[in-house]
C-alpha cells in the first residue's frame, strides 16, 4: 500500500477478503505469515495494536453501541479524560473533535444524536469519523456499499476521494466491479483465500469478473415465457411497522398471478422483509389487506397461511428457516409434523417422517450423510435445499421466496432457480424477493422495485438495469443523473458466516 | 430525491396510551381507597410523630378524613393522567398518586390501631426502612456492576451470605471489625470469582451458574457453621460490631438526622457507594467502557477495550460490594446463622431490575422494598387486619409487574448474559 | 434478549466454521470440480476445521471428483500442516487404522459419562478437604505436619473415611445389617432401609427435575419449580384434609390438586413470557417467594391450622389420601417412586414421540424458525410452563402425601425445586438422565442423614457435594483441564441454554 492510495480488494462472497482484513486489524490471529508496515514486520495481537499502528477499520456490520451518542461512540477506547486516575470523561473535547473531523472531511454528524436513531448511511459516517479521530493512516472499508443506496454510495465515494487527497490510504473491500473501477488506484483480486492477480482500474469489467470468479458463471435462467392466470396474491394499501415501531411498509399495492414470477428488487432494508413477513402472518398488518385467491388472509396465523397453500423460504435460513440442532428429517416436516401421515393425534409417526425424508433428499439432491444428521452440519447450499424441499413438497397456490440463494454455492443456485421456475410452470404464483438484482432479472416475469416501504414501479425484466438501479435509489423515471448506476451491480452483503474464511 | 419527503401514511393512535391506562388504574385505586379505607378508618386522630415514640411533635389528621382525602388525591392524580397531560407530568403525577394512596392506607391503619397506639413514629419507620434496605442496596449495586458489563448476577444471595459468614468468622477470630469487613468483602469476591471464571472463561450459562453458586454458598456456609460455629460459638461466632457514628450537624436535622445520620458505617457506605457508582458509570472512562462492554462487546473490542478483563474486574468488584453488604448483618447487629440472608439477595435482584439497572434507580427500589418490609413490621405491631405476609410479597409482585411492562418498560443491557467469544 | 446457545451458536468457537463454512468453499467438491480445485479448497482448510466438515468434504470429494486427487489433497495437507490438526480433530486417525484410538479419544473428549464420573470424584475430594479443614482437632495435627506427618494423614483419613463410609451405608447398604440379617439378629428391613430412604428422597426430585428439564428443552429456564412445588404442596394438603372422600379417589384428587396448583404457578410466568415477553427467570424467582409467603400465611388460617398445636403446622392429611407404602410399615418408600418412573416415561414419550414434544423442541432450539414454520410459540410457552408447573406440583404433592411429611409446615417443600434445577442439569435435560441424577441426589440426602447422626458431619455437606458436582458438570473443560485431558471440544458438552434477561 502506498500513502494516499485507494486499493480495492475484489472478490466474491466468501473469498477471504473480510478475514484478511480482520487479521490485519487484529481481530483474528494469523496462522502463518507476517504483516509489514513501512517495511517493518509488526505483530498485531489485538485491535489496540492495529490502532497504534495507524490502521482503522469500518466493519461490514457496524461496530457502534446503539444506546450511546455519536460522541460516546467516537471516544470509546480513546477517551480523553480529566482528573488523573479517576478518569472523568472530557465530553466537551470529544464533541469538539467530532465536530472538527466532520468539518474537515465534510462528514456531517450530530455528536449528541443517539446512534440507534440514525439511518444506516449516517451510522457509517460515524464509523468513518471514529476511525479518523484516531489519526489513522490506513483505513479499511469492509463492504461499505452493501447497505447503501446508489446515492449514498456516491457520497461515500466522494468522501473517499477527499480522504485520499488528505494523504490517507484506503483499502476498499467489495465485490462490486463498477465501484472499484470508479475509484480504485490499484486492484487486488482474491479468490478462495489467495491473491489471483493485481489489476489496474483500466482493466475491463469482464476481465475483473473472470479473475474474481475463476470461471464464467452465468446467472442466466432458462425459462419459457410465462402464462399468467388469475390473480392469486393481492396486496392492497399495506402498512407495516418494523420492530422498532418505524414505518417499514408504507402502502404497498401488489398483485401476483398464477403462473408468473413477480420479483421484488431493492436495496436491503427498504421494507422487503417486513412486506413478506406481513404476508406470511408473521408481522401485524396495521392497515390494508392481503388476499390469497379470494380469501382475506391478513390477521391469519402463520400456520393457517401455510396450510392455505403458501410456501415460504425465509431470507435468513439460519434464523428463520431451520432448526440447526434438528435432523434433516425433522426439518423437512417442520411445518407438517402434526398432519397425517407424519403425526396422528398427539403422536408423531417417525417411520413416515423418515421415509418421506429419504424421498425428499433424493428428489432435491440434498447432500447429507444421512437423514438423521443435524442440519447445522450441512453446507449452506444443502441447508437451503432442505428448506426449498420442505416448502415445495405440498401443493401450493403461492410460493414466496426471500433471498432464495443468499450465501449459496453456484450449483445450488442453479438448482434452486430451476425449481422456482418449475413451480411457476405448474401454475403457482411466485413472489421472489432478492437484493441481487441479477437474480431478480433472471427469475422474474415482472419486477417491482421497492424503496422506503413503497413500490416505486413495476417493470419488465428486459428493462435496462440502469433504469431499475435508479428506481432502487428512489428516483422515478424522470430524467436524473446519468452515472447514477452504481446500483447496477447491487448485491447483498456477504452472508454473515462467510467471514470465517481461510487465508494464506 | 423524488420521494424522500413524502409524508408517511397516517397512523391510527388509540386513545388508550400506556399513560392513560395507568391513569385510569390510579383513578380507580384512589377512588377505592377513599370508598373503602375511609369507612374502615375510625374517627381517631392518626398521628405521625416526628420522633421514635408517641411523644413530641406530630402531624395529625382525623382518620376517616385522612383516608378519604388522600384517596381522593390519588384519584385526582389518576384523573389528571387520564385526561392526557404532557409527558413530563407523568412521573410526578404517578408519584403523587402512589404516595397519596399509601397515606390513605396509613390513615386507616393508624386510626384503627388499638387505643393508645394511634401513632406512627416516623423516625423509626425511616430508620427501619433504610436498615432493611441496606443489604438490598449493596446487593443491587453488585448487580449493577456485573450486569452493566454483561454478566448476569443471580448469585447475589450467595455473595451476601458468604460475605456475612466470612465477616463473622474472621471478625471473631481476629477480634477486629475492620479485618472482618475486609474478610467479608473477600468472601463475597470468592463467589464472584467462581461466577466470573465459569461464566467468562468456561462460558457456562450465567443464570445457571448463579443459581448453582447460591446453593453452593448455602451449603458451604451451612456446613462450616455447623462444624465450627455451632460447636464453639465463642471462638468462631462472636463477631465484633461497628458502633454507631453520629455525623455532626447532619444528625441534628429533625427526623432525618436521628433516622439516618446516627447510624453505623454500613449505611453511610451504601449511600456513598451508590453515588460513586452512579458517577463512575456515567461520567468516567471506566463507566463508558463498562457500559459498552455490556451493550456491544464486539464494538468495544474493535476499539481496543479488553472485554474479558473488564468483565472479570467488574464481577470481582461486585463481589466485594456484596460481601460488604453481607457484613452489614454480622458486623453490625447479629451473629451468623444458617441461611441468614433468606432471599434478600433475590429482592436485591428485583431492586436492580425494578431500578432499571441504574445505581440510583436501584437505591430507590431498595428503599421502596425496605419500606414495605418495615411497614409489615409496624402493622404486625398494631395487630392490623392486613397479614404481614402479603406485604412481604409486595417487592416480588411489584417486580413481576415491572418486568411484564405494566409499569413502564425495563430494558437490560443488550449483551447481558451473553458470553463474549472473539472472532 | 436474543438467545445464544453455546452448544451451537457463537458460544462454541470451534463449531462456527462448520455451520458457517463459506458456501462456495464447502460446496466446492460437490460441484464435481477439477482435481486441483478440490485440492486447493482443502489446502485452504484451517486446522480448526470441524471434523464433520473435514471428513464430509473428503468423502464427497472422493465420490464426486477424481478420487485419487480429491482424497490425497486433504489427507496430505492435514498431515503436513500442523500437529494441532492431527491431534486436534482426530480426523486423520479416523481414516487410518487407529479405530480403537479414535474410540478412546472420543471417550475422553466427548463422553458425558466420563465427565460425570470425574465431576463426582472432584466433588468428593473437595468435600474431603472441607471435612478436614473444618475439624479443629485434625487441623491441629497439620501444625506439626513436618515433624509427624503420619498424625495428620491418619487423623484426616479417619475423619474423611468415616464420613463417606456413613454416607454410603445410609444411601445404599450397611454391611453390618446384611451380616445381621444373615445370622438372624435383625430383619430384612434393615438391609433395605437405606435404599428405601434413598428412593423416598428420590421421588420428588424426579418430578421437579423433569419439570425443570422439560422447560429447558422448550427454551425456558424454570427456576420456579420451588414455587410451583410449594403451591402443589398446599393444594394437595388442603385436598388431603379438607375433602371427605373414599380412599383411592381421595388420593387421586389430592394428587390432581397438587398438579393443578403447580400448573397455575407455572401458567403465570408462561403467559407473561408469551404475551409480554417478560423474562421467565425473573418472574419465576419472584413467584418462588410469593408462594413461600402464601404458604406461611395459609398455614395459620382457621380450618387449616392444627388447633391442638401452637406452632405453624396445619392439620394432617387423611390416611385415605396418602400414597401407600411399598415395603410395609417399617420402610418409608412409597408409591411416589412408581409415579416418578411413570412420569419419566411419560415425559420421554412427550419429548420424543409426540407432536407437542416436536413443537417444544423446535421452539426451544430456534423460536424464530418455529414461528416461521407456523408453530405458535406463545401457545407452546404457555402449555410448556403449565406442564412443567404441574410436574413440579406433583413433586410437591409427594412431599405431603408420601411419608416425608403429612402436614403443612413453612419448610414442607424443603429445597426440592432448587434441587430439581441441579438434577435437571446433571441429567442433561434427558428424562432418564434426570431420573438417574435424582437417584444420586436422593442417595446423597439419605446418606447425608446417616452421616450427620453417626459421624457428626453436617448434612449440609450433601448440598455442597450436589452443587459442586453440577458446577463441574457445567464446565467440562475445567474438569478435563484438572485431569489433564484434552479439552478441545468440551464446549459441546454445555448442558445449558445461555440467554440474557
Amino acid at each position: 500500500m502506498e500513502p494516499g492510495e485507494i486499493h480495492a480488494l475484489l472478490g466474491e462472497n466468501g473469498a477471504g477478503k473480510s478475514t484478511l482484513m480482520n487479521v490485519l486489524y487484529g481481530l483474528l490471529q494469523p496462522d502463518e505469515g507476517e504483516i509489514l508496515i513501512n517495511g517493518e514486520p509488526v505483530q498485531i495481537k489485538g485491535p489496540g495494536d492495529a490502532i497504534a499502528a495507524g490502521i482503522g477499520m469500518v466493519h461490514q456490520h457496524f461496530m457502534l453501541v446503539p444506546v450511546f451518542t455519536v460522541a460516546e461512540n467516537v471516544m470509546l477506547g480513546a477517551e480523553q479524560v480529566r482528573g488523573g486516575i479517576t478518569g472523568f470523561l472530557d465530553r466537551r473535547r470529544a464533541r469538539r473533535e467530532v465536530a472538527e473531523v466532520s468539518e474537515r472531511y465534510n462528514l456531517r454528524v450530530d455528536p449528541d444524536a443517539l446512534v440507534e436513531d440514525l439511518p444506516v448511511g449516517i451510522q457509517q459516517r460515524v464509523e468513518i469519523v471514529k476511525a479518523l479521530t484516531r489519526e489513522v493512516d490506513l483505513l479499511i472499508l469492509d463492504e461499505p456499499t452493501a447497505v447503501l443506496t446508489p446515492q449514498e454510495t456516491e457520497e461515500l465515494l466522494a468522501v473517499m476521494r477527499s480522504l485520499k487527497a488528505a494523504g490517507k490510504s484506503i483499502v476498499f473491500i467489495t465485490h462490486k466491479l463498477k465501484e472499484v473501477k470508479a475509484i480504485a488506484d490499484r486492484i487486488t483480486v482474491i479468490r478462495r483465500g489467495r491473491t489471483v492477480g493485481t489489476a489496474s482500474p483500466e482493466a475491463t469489467e469482464d476481465e475483473l469478473a473472470a479473475a474474481m470468479v475463476g470461471r464464467s458463471v452465468s446467472l442466466e435462467v432458462t425459462k419459457a415465457a410465462a402464462r399468467p392466470g388469475e390473480p392469486v396474491l393481492q396486496v392492497e394499501g399495506l402498512i407495516v411497522d418494523d420492530e422498532r415501531g418505524h414505518r417499514a411498509v408504507d402502502g404497498v399495492e401488489l398483485t401476483v398471478r398464477a403462473g408468473e414470477v413477480l420479483g421484488i428488487a431493492g436495496v436491503q432494508g427498504n421494507g422487503q422483509t417486513e412486506l413478506v413477513e406481513a404476508i406470511m402472518g408473521l408481522r401485524p398488518v396495521l392497515s390494508g389487506s392481503v388476499m390469497l385467491a379470494g380469501d382475506r388472509i391478513d390477521g391469519w396465523s402463520t400456520k393457517r397461511v401455510l396450510r392455505a397453500g403458501v410456501g415460504y423460504v425465509p431470507e435468513d435460513r439460519s434464523v428463520d428457516g431451520l432448526v440447526m440442532e434438528f435432523s434433516v428429517a425433522e426439518n423437512l416436516v417442520l411445518d407438517l409434523y402434526d398432519r397425517p401421515p407424519f403425526g396422528s393425534g398427539l403422536a408423531l409417526r417417525p417411520d413416515a417422517i423418515a421415509s418421506s425424508a429419504r424421498e425428499r433428499i433424493e428428489q432435491f439432491d440434498v447432500r447429507t450423510p444421512s437423514a438423521d444428521a443435524a442440519v447445522g452440519t450441512l453446507s449452506g447450499g444443502n441447508q437451503q435445499k432442505v428448506i426449498v424441499a420442505r416448502e415445495l413438497s405440498r401443493p401450493l397456490k403461492l410460493f414466496v421466496a426471500s433471498q432464495p440463494t443468499r450465501g449459496v454455492d453456484v450449483g445450488s443456485i442453479e438448482f434452486i432457480h430451476g425449481r422456482i421456475i418449475r413451480e411457476r410452470d405448474i401454475g403457482t404464483a411466485v413472489l421472489v424477493v432478492s437484493s441481487e438484482l441479477d437474480e431478480v432479472i433472471g427469475l422474474a416475469d415482472r419486477i417491482a422495485v421497492m424503496y422506503r416501504g413503497r413500490i416505486l414501479g413495476i417493470v419488465g425484466p428486459e428493462t435496462p438495469r440502469e433504469e431499475i438501479g435508479l428506481l432502487m435509489a428512489g428516483v422515478t423515471p424522470e430524467p436524473a443523473a446519468a452515472d447514477n448506476a452504481g446500483a447496477g451491480k447491487a448485491g447483498g452483503p456477504d452472508s454473515p458466516g462467510s467471514d470465517e474464511e481461510e487465508h494464506e | 430525491m423524488a420521494v424522500d419527503d413524502v409524508a408517511l401514511a397516517p397512523v391510527s393512535v388509540g386513545f388508550w396510551t400506556r399513560n392513560r391506562k395507568i391513569g385510569a388504574g390510579l383513578l380507580l385505586v384512589g377512588a377505592l381507597a377513599a370508598a373503602v379505607f375511609g369507612p374502615l378508618a375510625t374517627g381517631q386522630e392518626a398521628r405521625f410523630t416526628l420522633s421514635e415514640d408517641a411523644g413530641g411533635a406530630a402531624l395529625e389528621i382525623q382518620g376517616t378524613l385522612g383516608a378519604i382525602l388522600f384517596g381522593l388525591i390519588a384519584a385526582a392524580a389518576g384523573a389528571a393522567l387520564l385526561v392526557g397531560l404532557p409527558r413530563r407530568w407523568f412521573g410526578p403525577l404517578l408519584g403523587v398518586g402512589v404516595v397519596a394512596f399509601v397515606l390513605s392506607f396509613l390513615c386507616w391503619q393508624v386510626s384503627a390501631a388499638p387505643a393508645g397506639q394511634n401513632f406512627m413514629p416516623l423516625v423509626n419507620m425511616l430508620r427501619g426502612t433504610f436498615l432493611l434496605a441496606l443489604p438490598l442496596i449493596f446487593g443491587a449495586l453488585a448487580g449493577v456492576l456485573c450486569e452493566r458489563s454483561g454478566v448476569v448476577n443471580v448469585a447475589i444471595e450467595g455473595q451476601l451470605l458468604t460475605g456475612a459468614f466470612a465477616g463473622a468468622l474472621f471478625g471473631t477470630i481476629t477480634g477486629n471489625v475492620w479485618i472482618g469487613l475486609v474478610a467479608a468483602a473477600l468472601g463475597g469476591a470468592f463467589i464472584s470469582l467462581l461466577l466470573a471464571v465459569f461464566a467468562i472463561r468456561y462460558l457456562v450459562d450465567q443464570v445457571v451458574i448463579g443459581i448453582v453458586l447460591n446453593l453452593f454458598a448455602v451449603g458451604l456456609t451451612g456446613f462450616l457453621y455447623e462444624r465450627l460455629m455451632q460447636s464453639d460459638a465463642q471462638a468462631y461466632n462472636q463477631p465484633p460490631h461497628f458502633g454507631t457514628w453520629s455525623i455532626p450537624l447532619l444528625s441534628e436535622i429533625p427526623v432525618l438526622g436521628p433516622a439516618l445520620f446516627r447510624s453505623n458505617i454500613f449505611l453511610y457506605l451504601a449511600l456513598v457507594l451508590v453515588l460513586v457508582v452512579h458517577v463512575a458509570l456515567f461520567r468516567t472512562r471506566w463507566g463508558l467502557r463498562t457500559r459498552s462492554v455490556g451493550e456491544h462487546p464486539t464494538a468495544a473490542d474493535t476499539l481496543g477495550v479488553r472485554v474479558l478483563r473488564l468483565r472479570y474486574r467488574n464481577v470481582l468488584l461486585a463481589g466485594l460490594v456484596a460481601g460488604i453488604g453481607g457484613a452489614s448483618y454480622t458486623l453490625a447487629s447479629f451473629t451468623f446463622s444458617k441461611n441468614m440472608i433468606g432471599g434478600k439477595g433475590f429482592i436485591a435482584l428485583a431492586a436492580l431490575i425494578f431500578g432499571r439497572w441504574s445505581p440510583t434507580g436501584a437505591l430507590l427500589a431498595a428503599l421502596f422494598f425496605g419500606f414495605a418490609d418495615q411497614l409489615g413490621t409496624y402493622l404486625g405491631a398494631v395487630n392490623s387486619v392486613i397479614p404481614s405476609e402479603f406485604l412481604a410479597m409486595l417487592p416480588y409482585l411489584a417486580t413481576i409487574l415491572a418486568v411484564a411492562g405494566l409499569v413502564g418498560r425495563v430494558r437490560a443491557p443488550a449483551a447481558d448474559g451473553k458470553p463474549y467469544v472473539k472472532g | 434478549m436474543s438467545d445464544v446457545n453455546p452448544a451451537s451458536g457463537s458460544g462454541a468457537p470451534e463449531r462456527e466454521p462448520a455451520g458457517a463454512a463459506s458456501p462456495d468453499q464447502a460446496a466446492a467438491p460437490e460441484q464435481a470440480p477439477s482435481p486441483e480445485q478440490a485440492a486447493s479448497s482443502a489446502d485452504a482448510a484451517s486446522p480448526d476445521k470441524d471434523v464433520a466438515t473435514e471428513s464430509r468434504r473428503a468423502e464427497s470429494a472422493a465420490s464426486d471428483g477424481d478420487p485419487s486427487a480429491g482424497n490425497a489433497g486433504p489427507a496430505a495437507t492435514d498431515a503436513g500442516r500442523s500437529g494441532r490438526a492431527a491431534t486436534g480433530t482426530g480426523a486423520p486417525e479416523g481414516r487410518g487404522p487407529g479405530l480403537g484410538q479414535l474410540f478412546l479419544q472420543n471417550l475422553w473428549s466427548a463422553n458425558t459419562v466420563t465427565v460425570t464420573v470425574l465431576a463426582l470424584v472432584l466433588a468428593i475430594v473437595i468435600g474431603a478437604v472441607l471435612i478436614i479443614i473444618s475439624d479443629p482437632d485434625v487441623l491441629a495435627t497439620y501444625g506439626y505436619f513436618t515433624a509427624r506427618p503420619a498424625d495428620a494423614i491418619n487423623s484426616s483419613w479417619s475423619v474423611v473415611s468415616e464420613a463417606y463410609a456413613n454416607l454410603f451405608k445410609g444411601a445404599v447398604v450397611d454391611p453390618a445389617a446384611v451380616s445381621g440379617w444373615a445370622d438372624g439378629s435383625n430383619g430384612w428391613q434393615l438391609v433395605f432401609a437405606p435404599i428405601s430412604e434413598t428412593l423416598t428422597y428420590t421421588a420428588p426430585l424426579v418430578f421437579t427435575g423433569l419439570a425443570v428439564s422439560l422447560a429447558f428443552r422448550g427454551g425456558l429456564f424454570n427456576i420456579g419449580a420451588q414455587g410451583q412445588a410449594t403451591l402443589g404442596v398446599i393444594l394437595a394438603a388442603l385436598a388431603g384434609f379438607l375433602l371427605p372422600l373414599p380412599p383411592v379417589l381421595h388420593l387421586i384428587v389430592a394428587l390432581l390438586a397438587g398438579a393443578i396448583g403447580g400448573a397455575i404457578w407455572g401458567f403465570i410466568p408462561g403467559i407473561l413470557k408469551a404475551r409480554r415477553g417478560a423474562h421467565e427467570v425473573i418472574n419465576t424467582i419472584m413467584l418462588n417467594y410469593v408462594s413461600l409467603y402464601f404458604l406461611s400465611w395459609i398455614i395459620n388460617q382457621r380450618g387449616v391450622h392444627e388447633p391442638t398445636r401452637t406452632d405453624a403446622i396445619s392439620k394432617s392429611v387423611e390416611s385415605s389420601a396418602q400414597l401407600p407404602r411399598l415395603l410395609g410399615g417399617d420402610l418409608r418408600v412409597h408409591a411416589g417412586i412408581l409415579l416418578a418412573v411413570l412420569a419419566t416415561w411419560g415425559v420421554a414419550w412427550l419429548l420424543n414421540r409426540s407432536t407437542f414434544g416436536f413443537e417444544l423442541r423446535a421452539v426451544g432450539a430456534n423460536p424464530d424458525a418455529a414461528r416461521t414454520a407456523g408453530i405458535s410459540v406463545t401457545k407452546t410457552y404457555v402449555l410448556l410452563m403449565v406442564l412443567s408447573g404441574a410436574l413440579a406440583g406433583l413433586g410437591g404433592s409427594n412431599m405431603v402425601l408420601g411419608t416425608t411429611a403429612s402436614a403443612l409446615t413453612p419448610a414442607v417443600a424443603a429445597q426440592i425445586g432448587f434441587d430439581g434445577i441441579l438434577v435437571s442439569l446433571l441429567g442433561r435435560n434427558k428424562p432418564w438422565g434426570v431420573a438417574l441424577a435424582a437417584l444420586l441426589f436422593g442417595a446423597l440426602q439419605a446418606g447425608g442423614n446417616r452421616m450427620q447422626s453417626y459421624a457428626g458431619i453436617s448434612l449440609e455437606l450433601a448440598t455442597v457435594l450436589q452443587a459442586l458436582i453440577v458446577i463441574f458438570i457445567a464446565a467440562p473443560a475445567l474438569v478435563k483441564a484438572i485431569f489433564g485431558l484434552r479439552a478441545a471440544r468440551a464446549a459441546r458438552l454445555q448442558t445449558s441454554v445461555a440467554k440474557g434477561w
